[in-house]
């Protein structure tokens, strides 16, 4: 019942204004309590305070990837159900997705220049998010592209399940042209098992990030939706005014 | 002040259009080419607007700005009406003003006139095949040039419209301009004389 | 004056608004830069050799690929006839019209080229040489581009003639580009001798184009 209900975008905005406050709130607690567990966690023995980076690196490239799984499942609902809020969640998603795969991006960059020397390798893990982040570009793209909301929003719902069909190919391939080109220079990331003393504040940082998400999320379709009304709006005073 | 043509030729594609053509407008007078599909209307309308290679023959306004030609004392209005659909109403007719030499000033007044004043700030995209219709010809208000050169003006306007236009042509004529139309049906000007192209001339 | 500022302001907005392409030169250079190392591999020593030469193929190919639409655009809806009845010279037209090009898809490519030459570890002397040999080139891409895209409207062809055209009359920039490029990391030339003569290439460029193009406008009209 309550999917049908916010089918309504009227309902659904009443709903997020509702939230919000309630959802930015909870988001701040959050952010406090792991961010006091970032500070309090101890440096690591080799990489020293540098390895606090990490606290933002890991939740953010979660969410990039999270962020393409929640796009998929819209894609399904513009093409499938025709859900009329699906497109919206879809376009609004988009520049999060790729403001949090940046992030993740430029903190990888600034981790890699004190562990490996230089700024960039092209690592199989780090290409595979490059890469991402110029899929999420070139969704950006589209949409800018085209003018009309409804017929943007089919064809990047497809383009997106492309994108979620093709992702894992090109991990895969990538992992496959690195294992193949692999420069004995590189320092794998990985290292021991990670302390509890890190481990928690690192999951209170990822659910933090995944807070913000949401607020952020709910926050951008509504912008969204409001900027769709002004567009129709817009278009009705055109016709309006045809006849005078 | 007189348009006169000479023994104008146009070839287009290897194809003679027509050729040995003159007419001769004063100011305050209009033309009308009339004539069937392919008989050169256009095309004569284009040759005077300097957009198609004139084969033969002597253009002149007798009685304009001796420091500028033809075409740039001329309005040409097309079938396409030149508007960029990213741009406000406001935005391209400012632009096509700037461009054209005229003056901003005149920019509220020549939306007034077409009835295009109240949705000035929407994006042109927005806009009715009649409504871009009239967003061009505001231009042809916005910016005073003594020739007027009209493509079939009245397609995709509604019978309100077309007496908008028809009483702006007549304004035209009024201030000593001349316009050369080409057209199908007749434009709602009282006196204008025909130049049939095409056949029996 | 009030005209050809006016043809500017309109270019960049149409540029920057919804539709227009501004940031699709870029998004082509970052991709273009993406994949390089695929073909190649990810040797950052091969690579950081290689760099300026990547980086210069990438803005080439980005901003010669935007050009197509520019004049294009104009004819379809018509807008063509109306510059080419303006009071300014066509000439002018067109370099106004190459400079807002530049403005909205050559000068990100300059922009983001440092940021790129970072995946290509590229070192600071590298990177710098390669943004102003960019900044001083793509000028020149564009306005030989100018000519094709020209051509190709009144030719009413779009799609791969321009590069076709086009791509070949930017060879002295391709290599003077990259030559001074190199130089600045590698030498033996000093850098200023290929950034001078690539200076004198973008000079004659901002002459030629819009003169070439120009008549090539005129002209096409049947």
């Amino acid at each position: 019942m309550a999917w049908i209900d916010l089918a309504n975008p009227t309902r659904f905005l009443r709903l997020v204004d509702r939230a919000l406050p309630w959802l930015t709130a909870l988001t701040v607690f959050a952010f406090a309590y792991a961010l006091n567990g970032a500070f309090g966690a101890p440096d690591d023995y080799q990489q020293g305070a540098t390895v606090k980076i990490m606290f933002i690196h890991v939740p953010a490239a979660w969410l990039g990837m999270f962020c393409w799984g929640m796009m998929t499942i819209s894609a399904l609902g513009t093409l499938v159900f025709r859900h009329p809020l699906a497109d919206v969640a879809a376009k609004a998603a988009v520049p999060l997705g790729a403001a949090f795969t940046f992030v993740c991006l430029v903190t990888g960059a600034l981790w890699g220049r004190p562990m490996w020397g230089t700024y960039w390798v092209w690592d199989a893990r780090l290409t595979s998010v490059l890469v991402m982040f110029v899929m999420y570009l070139g969704l950006i793209a589209l949409w800018r592209t085209v003018e009309d909301p409804t017929r943007a929003g089919r064809a990047a719902a497809i383009l997106t399940l492309v994108g979620a069909l093709n992702l894992p190919i090109i991990k895969f391939s990538v992992d496959w042209w690195n294992t193949l080109h692999q420069p004995a220079s590189v320092v794998r990331v990985d290292g021991p098992a990670i302390h509890p003393s890190i481990l928690i504040p690192l999951l209170a940082m990822t659910l933090a990030f995944t807070l913000l998400f949401v607020a952020l999320h709910l926050a951008a379709m509504r912008n969204e939706i409001l900027r769709r009304r002004v567009r129709t709006l817009r278009l009705l005073q055109a016709q309006g005014a045809r006849g005078a | 002040m007189d348009l006169i043509g000479s023994d104008l030729a146009c070839v287009r594609g290897q194809r003679e259009v027509f050729s040995g053509l003159g007419f001769r407008v004063a100011g305050g007078e209009a033309l009308l080419l009339v004539g069937p599909n392919g008989a050169g209307k256009s095309s004569l309308l284009r040759l005077i607007a300097g957009l198609v290679h004139r084969a033969a023959g002597t253009l002149t306004l007798d009685g304009g700005d001796p420091e500028l030609s033809v075409p740039e004392q001329a309005h040409y209005l097309g079938h396409q009406d030149a508007l960029k659909p990213s741009l406000t109403v406001t935005e391209n007719l400012a632009f096509w003003i700037d461009w054209l030499g005229g003056d901003r000033a005149a920019l509220a007044a020549a939306l007034e006139a077409v009835a295009l004043a109240e949705i000035a700030d929407l994006p042109a995209g927005y806009l009715s095949a009649g409504q871009r219709r009239r967003l061009s010809i505001a231009r042809l208000v916005a910016v005073s040039r003594p020739v007027w050169l009209l493509d079939e003006p009245t397609s995709a306007l509604d019978v309100a419209s077309q007496a908008r236009l028809a009483a702006l042509m007549k304004a035209h004529l009024a201030g000593g301009g001349l316009l050369v139309a080409a057209t199908h049906g007749p434009l709602g000007l009282d006196d204008a004389r025909e130049l049939r192209l095409g056949g029996t001339a | 004056m009030t005209a050809l500022r006016a043809l500017l302001v309109r270019d960049l907005r149409i540029a920057l608004r919804i539709g227009g392409g501004a940031m699709m030169g870029v998004l082509f250079f970052l991709t273009v830069v993406t994949l390089m190392p695929f073909a190649i591999g990810p040797d950052l020593a091969l690579l950081r050799r290689i760099g300026p030469a990547i980086l210069w193929i990438g803005a080439l190919l980005a901003s010669l690929l935007a050009l197509d639409r520019l004049f294009a655009a104009d004819h379809d809806d018509g807008s063509l006839d109306l510059l080419l009845m303006g009071r300014a010279p066509v000439e002018l037209a067109v370099a106004v019209k190459g400079l807002a090009h530049w403005i909205a898809t050559g000068l990100p490519l300059v922009v983001a080229a440092p940021i790129l030459g970072l995946f290509l570890n590229l070192e600071p002397a590298g990177l710098g040489a390669v943004v102003l040999t960019l900044l001083v080139g793509t000028p020149a891409l564009t306005f030989t581009g100018l000519i094709g895209a020209a051509l190709a409207t009144a030719l009413r062809r779009g799609g791969l003639l321009l590069p076709v055209l086009v791509l070949p009359l930017t060879v002295p920039v391709l290599i003077f580009g990259v030559a001074a490029s190199n130089a600045a990391v590698v030498g033996p030339v000093p850098f200023g001798t290929p950034f001078t003569i690539l200076c004198a290439l973008t000079l004659t460029s901002l002459v030629v184009g819009p003169f070439a193009a120009g008549a090539t406008l005129r002209h096409g009209m049947e």
